[in-house]
């Protein structure tokens, strides 16, 4: 089966992509199973540095499994990921060995991920949880962590909450200690597994801000979601998932606009039936 | 607004007649609790006085007698828990080990010392391995067999602790770069531990009183010492009477110490207290 579902990234540039930049992100025809279930039928993408890139599709289309195989939280049936160098095949056969779960855990220290339900350490403080890792997997020394780490917290607005436990801290505040988590580890890419779904309402703001803020930052980032108004505002190119294909690549204005695809059009108009949709 | 005033007063005025009424409730039923507890206490010793004539110049011979085997009871519980524990953790990574070899032994092992009494335990350690060779002294014997009969209990415990962990958990750790030795080291262990501390200290409270088992091979801790001054004069209701008492005192002490480190442990970070 040939799908013309991959659009040369060349040609629809997000807007900070510079002539000439080597993508940094590239995932290569992944297909998962769950058993008989073909969840994703061969999806490839395509991220240069400093792009923000949203998944947009409907609850079940295969969205947040797809970001979960790019760092082999899920192992793909099928495909390759390549970030920064560091190529990861499938290999549903065999367990990995010694070697092949080092060249996974490299590629996930260049793709920071930030959960849904926040996953914070409940047993650490704040600080606890941002350095648990800079200390444990890189070796860093507990100082110079620990300014690392302040630094993150500042950027999401918590400096304040150094000390708290995460029991302590409102959903809002959970996730964006869980973005600082992540950042703590300088990873090349952040991955956002719909940050915002398990929030109420009234704290989705500070979470997209800090987020928005980190686009602007000009952070490569691949967000989950199903805010709409993130991914036209912030993204730079938007990919649409239906039913384990992405049937629909390009930027916001156009793909949220003016999808070409009959079943991009279908879900935006059941997302946006309030809200303005010009069709031209 | 002097009518909302009023309203306000009358308010609060119900606000703290019902305080009153549940203080008042509350105070009754503790009145009666006690004295339930009283009365049972009192039918016990009316019931001893009756059928037995307390003679208090053996009791003031043997009670201290018996109270010698407190330190020896304690000994025993305190050294077994100590190793059940370690054969636990071993056990528990055994039972969710995907090594099949690791998690066939820790299997038997629970199956077996889970599936056969304590008492057949400990005398086959102290009779039977002798006609192998392999003689171990008294309380040796107490020790391994009760470390290992808790051991296999607990290796349940804390494979149930370690699995209360969410996944979650796993997959942040390992989203950050954390091998699965650092994840289990660093994020789900010390979760693990809070979860399963409320089981440990039950199980250390029951093992002071199945100590007692180890009085069939000669120990001489509580048990043992209550039986051997009560059976030659045909007195055990006293002396027996008393190392129940001295068991429960311990367990009641040891009880109350538990509550406390669960409420500090509680008190910290668990809360999941929701502040959204």
């Amino acid at each position: 089966m040939t799908l013309q579902h991959v659009i040369d990234p060349a040609e629809t540039p997000g807007r900070l992509v510079k002539p000439g930049s080597e993508p940094i992100l590239k995932a290569t025809a992944i297909e998962k199973n769950f058993d008989t279930n073909h969840v994703l039928r061969g999806c490839s993408m395509t991220v240069f540095p400093g792009e923000t890139v949203t998944i947009l599709g409907r609850s079940g289309s295969g969205k947040s499994t797809f970001l979960r195989c790019l760092n082999f939280l899920e192992e793909p049936t099928a495909g390759r990921v390549e970030i920064d160098g560091i190529v990861v095949e499938a290999e549903p056969l065999r367990r990995r060995d010694r070697a092949g779960s080092a060249k996974i855990r490299q590629l996930r220290l260049r793709a920071g991920m930030v959960f849904q339900e926040f996953n914070l350490f409940p047993h650490l403080s704040v600080i606890g949880n941002l350095i648990e890792a800079p200390i444990h997997v890189k070796g860093m020394g507990r100082r110079e962590a620990t300014e690392l780490a302040e630094r993150n917290l500042a950027k999401v607005g918590l400096s304040d909450k150094h000390d708290e436990y995460p029991s302590r801290l409102s959903g809002g505040q959970r996730q964006r200690v869980a973005i600082a988590r992540a950042l703590t580890m300088e990873p090349e890419v952040l991955l956002f597994d719909e940050p915002t779904s398990a929030l109420d309402p009234s704290l989705v703001g500070e979470v997209l801000k800090v987020m928005e803020s980190l686009a602007h930052e000009g952070r490569t980032m691949v967000v989950v979601t199903h805010e709409m108004a993130f991914a036209r505002e912030a993204a730079d190119r938007v990919y649409f998932m239906d039913d384990g294909l992405f049937v629909e690549v390009g930027p916001p204005e156009q793909v949220i606009r003016d999808p070409h695809d009959e079943r991009t059009r279908t879900f935006l108009a059941r997302f946006l039936q309030a809200s303005v949709l010009p069709r031209g | 607004m002097s009518a909302s005033l009023a309203a306000l007063s009358a308010n609060q005025q119900l606000v703290a007649e019902i305080a009153r009424a549940r203080q008042r409730r509350s105070r009754r039923w503790r009145a009666v609790f006690l004295a339930t507890w009283l009365i049972i206490i009192l039918g016990l010793v009316a019931f001893i006085l009756v059928t037995v004539s307390v003679d208090s110049d053996f009791l003031r011979k043997w009670i201290p007698f018996i109270l010698v085997g407190v330190p020896v009871t304690l000994f025993l519980a305190v050294t077994s828990i100590f190793f059940a524990t370690i054969l636990a953790a071993f056990g528990a990574l055994g039972r969710i080990s995907r090594n099949p070899f690791l998690n066939g032994i820790a299997s038997f092992y629970v199956s077996f010392f889970r599936g056969t009494p304590l008492l057949l335990q400990i005398l086959f350690i102290y009779l039977a391995l002798p006609q192998a060779g392999i003689v171990l002294p008294a309380i040796p014997t107490a020790i391994v067999a009760l470390s290992l009969n808790y051991g296999a209990y607990m290796t349940e415990v804390f494979r149930s602790g370690i699995e209360a962990v969410p996944h979650g958990q796993t997959e942040a750790a390992e989203s950050l770069g954390m091998t699965s030795r650092t994840t289990f080291r660093r994020i789900i262990a010390p979760q693990a531990f809070r979860i399963v501390t409320p089981a440990v200290g039950n199980d250390f409270v029951a093992m002071i009183k199945d100590s007692s088992l180890a009085s069939v091979v000669g120990v001489q801790e509580i048990l043992w010492r209550a039986q051997t001054a009560g059976r030659p004069t045909f007195q055990s209701m006293q002396t027996l009477l008393v190392a129940a008492f001295i068991y429960w005192m311990l367990t009641i002490l040891f009880s109350l110490f538990q509550g406390r480190l669960e409420r500090r442990m509680a008190a910290g970070d668990q809360t999941e207290g929701r502040r959204a």
